[in-house]
């Protein structure tokens, strides 16, 4: 009798014990978690692969006027953003399009909050071509031949561009992007009159790797952000109808409305942005946060007026 | 008859306890060491179900062998017209496959032969030790390897309008798979009798000869699992993939002489997963119960996964079954 009861008392014992000290560490968790939470902002960002250089140089800037906001940068394609701010993970999603009305819902659904979108900049859909390409304009229609699904256009010669010169391969070596990218879905809303692209392109996880490829190949043709632009590589005049004078993806000519293929770049959050995001959002659209959008290659938004 | 009473001491209720820690200490270990042996097969099946759960809901509302298996066109995020097939997915990792294997294959039966028979016991060492650093680089890196040194080489040689294609992936991937097969294929060499080999000798057998006509064929299951191994490392290589391929919904197979056109550039399932997963939605059922039309490139990806789960099944499997042949044969 005695020693059932022993055992008992001794196993209630334990069990209070491993009960107690697990309460314990639980508490001692949260109470640090806490701590660290009101001397230190995290403003967690993710999104459009487009926008990484550029939102990378914000946030070191922000360190800067601000230290006690840190503002983590991940890239990964707007999708990803959009969908990390649905699941709730992220603060602030970096996008270079607009969300679909069926994220928009599902958003609705998930958090309970709409997404508020801002302007934090305006970006150029930059063709690019390879230094030793000849090529020098093209205009909307040309490139649906070249990407579009029933396009015709396979060989640079089709174009009048005369590859043999300069002893490259006749092909027009297409080099897209992977197709849940926003640079993608614009280039096929603007472009392709959101008709399907040609199978057969090179697709790319990211902007910089399209001009990089293109960089290298002598026969290629790509389509990026103008940020990526590097002195190796050169831009494609685009043209809006055949025939017609092509521009460059410059400040002028995006400024002015001349360069076809403008986007903005936008930055979405959940409901109205709490306090210390709200001055992150702010302190992007003053001067100072402006001038950091030219230095990265594209163009402030307080210069368009809309 | 009365039950011998123990004291209530401070030294028996020590006892007791101590006791009774280390009851509870030794059912702990035996259910943790019991965890870790059903550990690999509670991977599989949860992986299983996870990849089946995932892909389920496409399986069920929209797929349809026809348009799956036997069309090119992979259009999952298609504004007017989705199209889900994967011919040339399939196309692109077969055609990886084929170059990497007849890059690895006389690369690496090759190294075995000479590793088992040929050489002294410290080249022996070395080779070992070098065959093994080969599997120790990272994909990555045998991709990086495929975009800045094989890529140019093959434009320059060739000249294909770009160097990132399947021979491009297939070099690399067989490069990739050669320590697999050089380990298991040198296994079964040196598992062949040494009395087959001396009575070869002792027929006054050339050493080629005694490789060619009695090692070769005694261990010819062997190599078979030891490429079947290789092949299955071919199909479920991904990073170094993506970068060598150019990545590019492709069939480089057609009725034109060599009908095989390596110069192509391919896209494999594993390089559609990687690059697209990332980016699709996992959306939930509406209120109807049916899925949104964003929804099914998720879905899609992870059918993509079934299938490949079923192809290394089936090679592990062959090769599983060729080597328990030898086995048998010993005995």
């Amino acid at each position: 009798m005695f020693r059932i009861e022993t055992s008992a008392i001794l196993k209630v014992l334990s069990y209070g014990i491993i009960a107690v000290s697990c309460v314990g560490f639980t508490g001692c968790g949260g109470g640090e978690k806490k701590a660290t939470k009101t001397e230190k902002f995290v403003i967690a960002t993710s999104g459009s692969d487009t926008m990484v250089n550029l939102v990378q140089m914000w946030a070191e800037e922000y360190q800067k006027v601000n230290p006690l906001v840190t503002v983590e940068v991940a890239g990964g394609g707007s999708g990803v953003g959009i969908r990390d701010l649905i699941q709730g993970i992220i603060t602030i999603a970096n996008t270079s399009r607009e969300m679909e009305p069926v994220e928009r819902d599902q958003a609705k659904q998930k958090t309970g909050k709409d997404p508020v979108e801002f302007i934090v900049a305006y970006d150029a859909l930059a063709v690019y071509a390879s230094m030793k390409n000849p090529v020098d304009t093209l205009s909307l229609e040309e490139l649906a031949g070249i990407y579009g699904e029933n396009g015709q256009i396979d060989k640079w010669s089709q174009l009048g561009v005369n590859m043999k010169a300069i002893g490259v391969n006749d092909e027009i070596v297409r080099v897209s992007r992977q197709n849940s990218s926003g640079t993608y879905a614009y280039f096929r809303e603007k472009v392709l009159n959101k008709k399907d692209f040609k199978m057969g392109s090179k697709d790319m996880s990211g902007s910089k790797d399209v001009v990089e490829l293109v960089t290298k190949t002598a026969g290629a043709i790509g389509y990026s952000g103008m940020g990526y632009h590097t002195e190796h590589v050169k831009f494609v005049k685009v043209a809006a109808k055949k025939g017609e004078q092509g521009y460059e993806p410059s400040l002028d000519n995006v400024l002015s409305g001349k360069y076809p293929l403008a986007r903005s770049l936008l930055m979405f959050t959940l409901g109205q942005p709490d306090a210390t995001t709200k001055a992150y959002i702010d302190w992007l659209l003053s001067p100072a946060g402006q001038e950091i959008v030219k230095k990265a290659g594209y163009v402030p938004v307080a210069m368009v007026k809309r | 008859m009365a039950i011998p009473q123990k004291k209530i001491t401070a030294a028996n209720i020590f006892q007791w306890l101590w006791k009774w820690i280390r009851q509870l200490c030794e059912w702990f270990i035996v259910g943790l060491i019991y965890l870790c042996g059903v550990s690999s097969i509670i991977f599989v099946f949860s992986i299983f179900y996870f990849v089946f759960r995932e892909g389920a809901p496409f399986l069920r509302d929209c797929f349809d062998f026809k348009n799956f298996f036997l069309s090119p066109e992979w259009y999952p995020t298609s504004i007017s017209n989705k199209r889900y097939g994967i011919l040339a997915l399939l196309a692109g990792t077969g055609s990886v496959t084929i170059v990497a294997m007849l890059v690895a294959v006389p690369f690496s039966l090759g190294t075995a032969i000479f590793i088992a028979e040929f050489c002294k016991k410290k080249t022996k060492e070395a080779m070992k030790i070098v065959v093994e650093i080969l599997a120790a680089i990272p994909s990555v890196v045998w991709g990086f390897i495929g975009l800045m040194v094989t890529n140019p080489l093959i434009v320059k040689l060739t000249g294909a309008p770009i160097g990132l294609n399947a021979l491009n992936a297939g070099i690399i991937v067989g490069l990739m798979s050669v320590p697999i097969i050089v380990s298991i294929a040198e296994d079964s060499i040196r598992a062949v009798p040494d009395g087959y080999i001396e009575a070869a000798e002792a027929l006054g057998a050339t050493r080629w000869q005694t490789v060619y006509r009695v090692i070769l064929p005694a261990a010819k299951n062997g190599l078979l699992a030891a490429v079947l191994l290789g092949v299955g490392r071919a199909v479920g290589e991904t990073m170094a993939v993506l970068m060598a391929t150019g990545h590019s919904v492709n069939i480089p197979f057609n009725g034109e002489f060599p009908y095989f056109h390596a110069l192509e550039s391919v896209r494999t399932l594993t390089a559609t997963i990687v690059a697209e997963m990332g980016e699709a939605p996992r959306l939930d059922a509406g209120m109807n119960g049916s899925f949104p039309a964003e929804a099914r490139h998720y879905q899609v990806l992870f059918v993509i996964g079934i299938v490949l789960f079923v192809i290394t099944f089936v090679i592990n499997t062959i090769a599983d079954l060729a080597v328990k042949g030898i086995r048998q044969k010993k005995v």
